[in-house]
């Protein structure tokens, strides 16, 4: 079988999270109630049969070290491969490798040890199912160089510093651009043989290219055979607390919450032992998506809860996202807001945002 | 080489649990649900680990197939251990034959070997039938202190339920003085929990005897625990506090699930300092639509609630249509309620399908709680 290393480069990746990534990198950003936004890619990544994950990081990574630990609850606890946190450590003197070649030209082990022949690269911002043996099958029969992943669709805000692909009639993409009148969205995901990786990688750092897609691949167009491949199933972009906090919220319309979660194959993500939900007596809850842990005897509308979240009697949540461990006291009320985790809402605090512009309050405060 | 254990675990999971009807049919008892997304092994393999005792054999039997998927190498409940750890032990053949398990007392006797692997001063013996939260260190270390032959957990039960369990009289400092299996007229109303440590040269030595005994059935509370009794050996009652049920029946566990609905419930399962810990089934979080009610209930991950919902546990993957309405019951995994249908006072079996407008249930509050079995499809009306 033609196998993939996977490599999810969250080096350059978009970051408008503001309060939310201030202790986290926007790839471990929890989502859904249950997951990080790096669950989606690394699980699209284990469906297609892949078992070597490199994930290149420079900095707040804690929290994504603590979620993806030894990658058991991906299945990727093994002794060949495996998954591989690979943050910045430059020890090389004669490296002159800059930007993101670092993380290839200084973990150049990773590439020569995976027995794959080709590589799959990918950001942790597109929350999709993404059938990546697809795209690898298709990557093979029409014998391109580089096959690239593109959505046509209405462009939203958050797709502005999205890459707009220009394709003739046969798929061959004949340019990249930042042209904001272009639907073809490309989704920063690429498949190409290993071979060539290394070659536009060595080709890349001696010319002291600081950016391997943008001066390995887009850079060298006219002599690559670059092929389009088209996803046509559900996109969520998120690199903002607005596109956070929208695509957030449609997960609670019907067709959305049954493509991303019951049609396609399960998302892995850290275990947490958690009992499932409590209603007391009181509690009224309607049109939300709730998960383990949480104790509720007061209102619940349009909201997402996380794990282990009390909203304590009389207390009032609408078209919000609370996270993990985040308490309201009695009387408390929330409307289009975002609780990052551990936060306490005291008796009778109001908080309320717009729909637009979500009111989102950092960690472990007490309001 | 094994690193010597002071304690190993021999946890009792063949019974069969004829009681619970179709809900043993295709699996032994201790792999029965509970409370939303646990089975009862889950208690007392989460004891065992959240107690610090890691070396867990199980002796498996009838149905053993859900269970030894479900246990596997013991991960959910940090088993996977290099020294010990979780060992499923079914009956095996040997070059004098082959033998089923016959008496609790008679599986742990075959299991010697299992046991002298690891050297144990100790072995604790627990059963996989009951929901409780314990900390076997602290019956353990009650053992080494009284310097017992043999240690038996026990609680107080309600005067009128005494007739059902095995009743130990003790001195006031709980040395055990007598032990009567389900007495008619019980002479008090400290029961056994069937959770027992005994001394391992000791427990050796009276499994032997029994086992050369043909009159014995081989049980530890029909025929060892009597017999060590008999010769003054030095036992005591270890009292335990706190909840613990037996849910031998469909009665019983229907009844186990409804105590958690309490706003306060003895049986605390989200205490972070004493998780009870199960293998994860991979579900996103559950999903309350518009003009749907839940209240009173435990709700699981998977699930999708368009109806109502009241007074009930709901497991993972079930789905309550619009219009129906669910009151006093339990739902088991995967489980599916179609539309304006009505379940009362009712189990509904693991992926279960309750058709359009049925009925399940007859709602009255002293009637049989009706049991759905694992993948019906049923409509109509089903009263019991």
């Amino acid at each position: 079988m033609n196998n993939m290393l996977g490599i999810i480069n969250l080096d350059g990746e978009q970051d408008l999270f503001q309060e939310l990534t201030y202790f986290r990198c926007g790839a471990s950003l929890p989502y859904a109630g249950k997951y990080r936004l790096i669950d989606f890619v690394m699980s699209n990544m284990v469906h297609a049969g892949i078992t070597d994950i490199a994930v290149f990081v420079r900095k707040k990574y804690r929290s994504l070290m603590d979620h993806l630990g030894n990658g058991r609850e991906w299945d990727l606890d093994r002794k060949k491969g495996g998954v591989f946190i690979l943050p910045p450590d430059w020890n090389d003197p004669t490296d002159h490798s800059k930007g993101d070649l670092q993380h290839f030209h200084n973990n150049m082990d990773f590439f020569l040890r995976g027995r794959a022949d080709y590589v799959l690269f990918a950001d942790s911002q597109q929350i999709c199912h993404i059938d990546f043996r697809a795209v690898l099958d298709s990557h093979i029969a029409s014998g391109a160089d580089v096959t690239v992943v593109c959505k046509r669709m209405e462009p939203a805000e958050e797709h502005r510093t999205c890459y707009r692909l220009t394709v003739d009639d046969h798929g061959n993409v004949l340019g990249f651009s930042m042209d904001e009148s272009n639907p073809n969205i490309f989704m920063n995901m690429y498949v190409l043989r290993k071979d060539l990786m290394l070659e536009l990688v060595r080709h890349c750092i001696a010319h002291g290219a600081d950016n391997f897609l943008r001066d390995g691949i887009i850079g060298q167009l006219p002599s690559l055979k670059v092929k389009a491949w088209a996803f046509d199933g559900l996109l969520q972009t998120i690199n903002s607390v607005e596109s956070y906090y929208k695509h957030s919220i449609s997960l609670l319309r019907p067709e959305i919450h049954r493509e991303l979660f019951l049609a396609g194959n399960p998302i892995y993500t850290k275990i947490k032992d958690t009992a499932p939900t409590k209603y007391l007596d009181r509690a009224t809850v309607d049109n939300s998506l709730i998960a383990n842990g949480c104790v509720i005897a007061g209102h619940v509308e349009s909201s997402i809860l996380f794990r282990g979240v009390r909203v304590e009697e009389g207390a009032t949540v609408k078209n919000s996202i609370i996270m993990q461990r985040s308490t309201l006291r009695p009387g408390a009320y929330l409307e289009n807001v975002i609780l990052d985790k551990e936060v306490t809402v005291t008796d009778h605090q109001r908080l309320i945002g717009s729909p637009n512009r979500p009111y989102a309050i950092p960690k472990r405060r007490t309001i | 080489m094994m690193a010597r254990q002071e304690c190993v675990v021999m946890l009792l999971a063949g019974g069969e649990g004829r009681r619970l009807k179709s809900l043993t049919k295709k699996m032994a008892k201790p792999a029965v649900y509970f409370g939303g997304k646990y089975r009862i092994i889950d208690f007392p393999l989460s004891n065992c680990t959240n107690s610090g005792l890691e070396t867990v054999g199980v002796l498996t039997q009838y149905e053993p197939l859900v269970l030894n998927h479900y246990i596997g190498i013991g991960s959910p409940w940090d088993l996977d251990r290099q020294n010990g750890g979780v060992s499923v032990l079914p009956p095996f053949a040997e070059l004098s034959g082959a033998s089923w398990y016959v008496g609790t007392a008679n599986a742990v006797y075959l299991n010697f070997a299992f046991i002298e692997r690891h050297q144990p001063d100790h072995v604790l013996i627990l059963s996989g039938d009951h929901i409780y939260k314990m900390d076997y260190s602290r019956m353990l270390d009650f053992h080494k202190k009284t310097d017992a032959d043999a240690t038996i957990a026990a609680i107080e039960v309600p005067w009128k339920e005494a007739s059902r369990f095995g009743i130990l009289a003790t001195d006031p400092d709980y040395r055990i003085r007598s032990f009567v299996e389900k007495p008619a007229d019980p002479p008090g109303n400290l029961a056994s929990m069937g959770v027992y440590i005994f001394k391992w040269p000791v427990l050796k030595t009276y499994l032997t005897r029994d086992h050369q005994n043909p009159d014995s059935s081989h049980d530890f509370g029909k025929n060892v625990i009597p017999l060590m009794l008999g010769e003054q050996c030095r036992m005591y009652a270890y009292p335990f506090k706190g909840y613990w049920r037996d849910v031998g029946t469909v009665e019983s566990l229907w009844e186990a699930n409804m105590d958690l609905l309490e706003d306060e419930p003895e049986l605390d399962l989200n205490d972070p300092n004493w998780r009870i810990y199960s293998r994860n089934p991979y579900q996103p979080a559950h999903y309350i639509a518009p003009g749907a009610v839940v209240r009173k209930s435990l709700i699981n991950e998977g699930c999708l609630i368009s109806g109502e919902v009241h007074h009930s546990v709901v497991f993972y993957g079930a789905l309550v249509g619009e219009g129906s309405v669910v009151r006093d019951s339990v739902i088991m995994p995967c489980a599916k309620i179609g539309r304006n249908a009505r379940v009362s006072r009712a189990i509904v079996g693991e992926g279960a399908v309750i058709e359009d407008g049925a009925v399940i249930g007859s709602g009255d509050e002293t009637g049989e709680i009706a049991l759905i079995e694992d993948h019906a499809r049923v409509g109509g009306r089903v009263v019991c």
